[in-house]
């Protein structure tokens, strides 16, 4: 009689054990999310030592996956082969076109620079990284990089893949480091819409296509409209291909980015010298910014 | 009779398989896949693994294993630390909680359910991140999110519920 009073109360016991430590877990994940809010390096630190650690293993299945999706790819290409070769001798005309004046453009534009003594922009050290892990959420576009700190990442360096801008650093690790995709609810890029010089930010809001907002002034963007970088707020060079104008709807402009999120295989992180987005850093003092310069 | 190391170490092993799995289920959904348009509705795997072994094996998944899979959730996959934890937490206890209500139903009753705590699960977890953000997430892609994963479940169940018949049917 005793020892099943005992066993009971035992069980009672665990049982209120259970239910506070199922408590404390939830109190503790509230608790994370508030400390996040705050922005504490600590957060981030974590985040990205955990990064790390996980790189190995995202990295090994992301190349199958890659494998995968090149052959498929092979058959696609395969398999349109002779629309894709019309195409491309249409595109072929036109571009020899455009070589011609691009050459008279060229030799112009030297004679004008030394005229003008024109100082270069330096050429930017960069890196190329692959992307390790593309977690599909509707909450957050980002991916994960297969390159940290130890190769010259740094947070707010922009992310390009081939001429085109992608994105940002946003976190960085030892070993791995967080892409922030210009489609994100978190990014801000200001732009230039290159036909009218219109001033705008691109403001990413999870969707394939992010939008513009503060448009500076009342022009008319026309859909196809070419839009690049901006200098203001010394985060990008002037001039880096974001995408072009893809809808305009009752005064929302969409632009619809020139890399689609699923081709990205290796991008390059580059630095430009510039302080990147960084929106409560300072840049670094202008002697330590450009690697090219201490080597 | 007193069972030999090398059976402790066997039993030791095939319990930790539905927390591996639940892992792997994770590592997987950051797989590029290369599919356009996918990535931004891509199915929450991890809480598919979540919901299984909370009703079949809630001994060998417990809450603060759910926990621990939903930090690793938002630190791979860019959310605020602390929603997907929160999330995989509730969900777990949910289904811990009803389990004697699923034992021996049909899976029809397992589907249906998990389409009740899913919509519950990733609309908390559309209000949270609205919240932390200071403003509202687009919702159509997370209601597409949402149809995919339900679209994933009977797959994944089925998938599961093999490893659990070959690996812990008598441990």
């Amino acid at each position: 009689m005793k020892q099943s009073s005992a066993a009971g109360r035992l069980a009672t016991f665990r049982l209120l054990a259970q239910r506070f430590a199922f408590l404390s877990l939830v109190v503790g994940s509230v608790a994370l999310m508030l400390l996040g809010k705050a922005d504490i390096v600590l957060i981030e630190h974590t985040r990205a030592l955990v990064a790390d650690a996980l790189a190995p293993a995202l990295d090994a299945m992301a190349r199958p996956a890659a494998t995968v999706a090149q052959v498929t790819e092979n058959f696609h290409e395969l398999a349109n082969i002779r629309t894709e070769n019309a195409r491309l001798r249409e595109e072929n005309a036109r571009l020899m076109h455009w070589q011609t004046v691009a050459r008279r453009l060229e030799s112009e534009n030297v004679v004008l620079h030394e005229n003008l003594n024109v100082i270069p922009d330096p050429d930017p050290a960069f890196v190329t990284a692959r992307v390790i892990g593309d977690m599909g959420s509707a909450f957050g576009h980002s991916m994960l990089l297969g390159a940290g700190s130890k190769d010259g990442v740094r947070k707010g360096q922009a992310v390009l893949s081939g001429e085109a801008l992608i994105g940002h650093i946003a976190e960085v690790g030892q070993r791995s480091s967080r892409l922030l995709l210009i489609t994100d609810i978190n990014s801000r890029t200001p732009i230039l819409v290159e036909s009218t010089r219109t001033k705008a930010i691109l403001t990413g809001d999870n969707t394939v296509r992010p939008r513009l907002s503060y448009v500076a002034g009342s022009p008319t963007i026309s859909v196809g409209d070419r839009v690049v970088t901006a200098a203001s707020g010394g985060a990008f060079p002037p001039g880096i291909p974001i995408g072009a104008v893809s809808s305009v709807n009752d005064g929302v402009v969409r632009v619809e980015p020139f890399v689609q999120r699923h081709h990205l295989e290796f991008v390059s992180v580059v630095d430009f010298g510039l302080g990147g987005i960084l929106p409560f850093e300072r840049p670094p003092p202008p002697e330590r910014r450009r690697r090219g310069k201490e080597e | 009779m007193k069972t030999s190391i090398w059976v402790r170490m066997d039993t030791w092993v095939r319990h930790l398989i539905p927390f591996s799995i639940t892992m792997f289920l994770l590592l997987l959904t950051a797989v590029p896949t290369h599919l356009p348009g996918f990535a931004g509705i891509a199915p929450m795997l991890p809480l598919m693994g979540v919901y299984y072994w909370a009703i079949y094996r809630p001994d060998l998944l417990p809450a603060w294993l759910a926990f621990i899979i939903g930090l690793l959730y938002d630190i791979v996959g860019g959310t605020p630390l602390g929603v997907n934890a929160l999330v995989m937490l509730l969900v777990q206890g949910t289904a811990a909680s009803q389990r004697k209500f699923f034992l021996g139903k049909s899976f029809a009753v397992a589907w249906w359910a998990f389409g009740l705590l899913t919509a519950g699960a990733i609309g908390m977890a559309w209000m949270l991140v609205s919240f932390l953000l200071g403003r509202a997430i687009e919702p159509g892609p997370v209601i597409f999110e949402y149809l995919m994963t339900l679209c994933f479940f009977p797959i994944l169940t089925w998938m599961l519920a093999r490893t659990q018949m070959a690996f812990l049917k008598d441990v």
